[in-house]
């Protein structure tokens, strides 16, 4: 199996509350370095199943997998702006959403 | 977070300044709340598939953003008194983040609630007769109208009871809420618009004929987002008795024959555009002389009992002009600047109408605080019966300041970040969220908006530059009104980048025009480059007393391009 | 197919026929609507003639129609697509005093706009009826006590009743 170029992680929101969320080892984290990371198609479709099984299980909506770039911390970084917007918060409040969480990278 | 007491304290001695809710109205509301809970439930137990609870969500108001769900409230053509803006600040507080984002469809928007609190906060909102009813989704949205209603001098008639009438006939139509696509309408009253009718599916004009009866001009298929269009008109004088059943007829027509097939095509617009006025005014027309009508007839009782909750409040008769605000403007600068750029002639003498900025200096354009809020309640009871309104530039209107009072308020808003004095000028933008909230947009615009403003932070060459309207959209859906904007800035994603298309020329009113295009695309950075470069060459350009938007539609398009290309070969890469 | 009617899962008495199949003497049949003129020739009034109808369909072709139709079903090929409200209303209009029934897979919070437009019965495919039961369908009818519209069927509209009070 052909390694990917860019490694893909799976984004969904959170039904009940509508935080972003990111498919982990074992089950919905809210910290997209905590993430599982697909290197190959394989494991992007068993990202993908596992989504869809949370979205008929009506735990998650809005499910895709996204490129990401590893960075030196192992942390996966999306390469699109719109996600990186995701897994920080609005930029022009940077006291609001992830990016305040103790921690946070941002 | 700490609870917030949400008990309703009640001003007796405010004056009804807008709409009540009798017992059907709260009934309504009500009941429209049970069912959503019930729907929220339903879509966690999985009865509901997202796919058949999102319309659902969206006819009320909720959606699912890029962060959060996101919650519009309506705010019905606009008004809000200061028992609701504190409602709003209350759950700010309490299922939100502090905080509220006005829009330019008069409505307010949170940004954070939980799917599973909205029922919550849609009944605290109930206890302040409001509601999320229809502030989104394929239905007739939130009717918007005139934000200087009912005080402005050149106003034939406050449009608010037209409005309120038709929220009510819209709410939840049997026939009307699977339409092919979202439908706006806006009416102003007024000999100059300030509702932007001629961009709305239906914009309504009061007009007074030569009998002296009351009726309306109906202009349809306007619209901003992918294909923008100014309206044409399909009634030149629907008498009032007649409006429910042109409605209808219109309604009948655009849910029969709107496209479907294309999400982008299916604005009445675009049917408009296909068929050509004339078919369709034709269409609209049997269907009028089809059904029947007696069911729709005005019903003057009813218009009349509506309309008096719209009466004038208990003014006072004082004299044209206010001698004690003469003499504060003299005493201090500051203050004479916001009276001479935030204060708009009242129809009654000795009464101001102010507008409160939301658009502080570097600012996120619309955005108030819960304290803010709270202020600005104050500051309506205090100087104004309790009223506010929200305008579609996104700023709160007080409706009925006295002259002798404004300098007290003033002092009220000033340490609240309420009295930047740049109503109508550079920095007063129009902004969408953009990507910093929204899961359509394309690029950011708060960014955009916030870097305009700062380069242009001083105000007396704000004030030379004069009135001047900037409108960013954050993606082609035009939420900020970039067509329309003397410039306008929308928001793309070109090769993965942020980047930014300039247009010219966009105008609102009576005058519709939709901007056109400046050149390629620009990247953030180089956007206040940009339109600085813009607005001196119209400094230079203009005549005496010319706005922007004149000196461009009198010298032409094209020279505005060529100063660009011409920055360009001096180094600046646009 | 699940059948609705009163917000109660009801016998369906009525029996889709296949264009391919023969048109019996007898019964309850519902034909396609490029059918409907051939069976309007050939049965007789011992048989009852529903039709099933796309939601885009010209109300003046089934004028003449009309008066012989018990039943007719109008299809929404996507519970989003309201094309089938208006019909319905056009058909009311049109005199249609037969059962009109929605035909798709509408859910239950769409039961009172259907009735407001003057449905009689929905018609939703089992995977649907399974997920949305008879509860849900029963608590939608109940779900307001009136409607702000006139004209339209249903539990009374609040103009009429504010009228009542301002006479009284």
């Amino acid at each position: 199996m052909a390694v990917f170029k860019h490694p893909q992680i799976l984004i969904a929101s959170n039904l009940a509350d509508g935080e972003v969320v990111f498919l982990g080892q074992s089950g919905w984290e809210r910290d997209h370095c905590r993430a599982r990371v697909a290197q190959n198609a394989e494991e992007a479709a068993a990202l993908e199943a596992a989504g869809k099984r949370d979205v008929s299980a009506n735990r998650v909506v809005d499910v895709y997998l996204a490129d990401v770039e590893i960075g030196r911390d192992g942390a996966p970084t999306p390469l699109h702006y719109r996600e990186r917007m995701r897994v920080k918060g609005p930029s022009v409040r940077l006291d609001l959403g992830k990016q305040q969480l103790p921690g946070s990278a941002a | 977070m700490t609870a917030v007491d949400l008990r309703v304290a009640q001003r007796p001695n405010a004056p009804v300044t807008t709409y009540r809710y009798d017992e059907y109205d709260a009934a309504f509301v009500r009941e429209r709340v049970a069912e959503f809970r019930e729907q929220v439930l339903r879509r966690l137990s999985g009865a509901l598939t997202e796919e058949e609870f999102r319309p659902f969500r969206l006819m009320n108001g909720l959606y699912l953003q890029l962060h959060a769900y996101m919650l519009r409230v309506a705010i019905p053509y606009g008004t809000l008194t200061a028992r609701q803006m504190r409602r709003l600040a209350d759950i700010a507080d309490r299922w939100d983040k502090g905080y509220g984002h006005f829009t330019t469809r008069q409505n307010l928007q949170y940004n954070w609630p939980k799917l599973v609190d909205t029922p919550d906060i849609l009944e605290a909102l109930a206890d302040v007769e409001m509601h999320a009813i229809q502030t989104s989704g394929n239905c007739i949205r939130n009717v918007t109208a005139d934000h200087f209603a009912g005080v402005a001098p050149d106003e034939i008639e406050d449009p608010r009871p037209t409005a309120e009438f038709l929220r009510q006939w819209s709410s939840l139509h049997p026939e009307f809420s699977f339409l092919p696509r979202k439908f706006k309408i806006a009416v102003t009253g007024a000999e100059h618009d300030r509702a932007a009718i001629m961009v709305h599916d239906v914009g309504l004009r009061i007009l007074r004929n030569e009998r002296g009866e009351i009726g309306y001009q109906v202009v349809v298929g306007g619209g901003l987002g992918r294909s923008p269009f100014v309206g044409k008109v399909v009634g030149d004088f629907v008498p009032r008795e007649d409006l429910l059943a042109f409605l209808e007829a219109i309604m009948r027509v655009y849910n029969r024959f709107g496209r479907r097939d294309n999400k982008y095509k299916a604005r009445i617009k675009i049917l408009i555009h296909e068929k050509g006025i004339d078919e369709i005014r034709a269409a609209v027309e049997a269907e009028f002389a089809a059904m029947d009508r007696s069911v729709f007839s005005h019903d003057p009782a009813e218009f009349e009992r509506i309309a008096s909750f719209f009466a004038p409040p208990p003014y006072e008769t004082l004299p044209e002009t206010s001698s004690a605000l003469r003499t504060a403007k003299l005493e201090t600068p500051a203050f004479a600047n916001f009276v001479d750029v935030n204060v708009s002639a009242h129809k009654i003498p000795g009464y101001a109408i102010v507008t409160v900025s939301l658009k502080p200096i570097g600012g996120i354009p619309g955005d108030a605080t819960s304290e803010q809020m709270r202020v600005l309640a104050d500051a309506s009871e205090r100087f104004g019966f309790g009223e506010m309104r929200v305008s579609h530039e996104q700023n709160i209107i007080l409706p009925h300041v006295k002259q002798d009072d404004l300098f007290a308020l003033w002092r009220l808003l000033e340490p609240a970040g309420l009295a930047t004095a740049n109503a109508g000028l550079v920095s007063d933008i129009i902004s969408c969220p953009g990507l910093d909230y929204c899961s359509l947009a394309t690029a950011r615009s708060i960014p955009i908006a916030q870097a305009i403003s700062k380069r242009f932070a001083d105000m007396s060459r704000q004030r030379r530059i004069g009135k001047l309207g900037i409108k960013i959209s954050g993606c082609i859906n035009a939420c900020g009104h970039h067509h329309v904007g003397a410039i306008g800035i929308l928001g793309l994603e070109k090769k993965g980048q942020e980047s930014y298309q300039i247009t010219l020329g966009g105008d609102p009113t009576f005058s519709a025009s939709i901007g056109e295009i400046l050149g390629p695309g620009v990247t953030a950075d180089q956007v206040p480059d940009v339109i600085e470069h813009l607005v001196d060459f119209y400094l230079a350009e203009r005549e005496e007393g010319e706005a922007f938007i004149d000196t461009w539609r009198r010298i032409g398009h094209v020279r505005f391009k060529d100063v660009l290309r011409r920055e360009g070969e001096d180094g600046a890469d646009i | 197919m699940a059948l609705i009617s009163e917000g109660r899962f009801v016998e369906d008495a009525w029996r889709r026929l296949a264009d391919e199949e023969a048109l019996p003497k007898t019964g309850r049949v519902i034909v396609s609507l490029p059918r409907l003129e051939h069976a309007l020739e050939v049965l007789g009034t011992e048989s009852a003639l529903g039709v099933i109808v796309p939601n885009t369909t010209e109300p003046s072709s089934l004028i003449q129609a009309l008066p012989r139709l018990q039943l007719i079903l109008i299809s929404f090929p996507a519970f989003s697509d309201g094309r089938g409200f208006s019909l319905a209303r056009l058909l009311r209009r049109a005199g249609f005093k037969g059962e009109l029934r929605a035909s798709g897979r509408l859910v239950a919070d769409q039961y009172s706009h259907a009735i407001g437009c003057g449905f009689d019965t929905i018609e939703i495919p089992e995977d649907l009826a399974e997920r949305q039961d008879e509860g849900q369908w029963c608590a939608a009818l109940d779900a307001y006590s009136m409607s702000y519209q006139r004209g339209y069927t249903g539990r009374g509209s609040i103009l009429e009743a504010r009228r009542r009070a301002a006479r009284s």
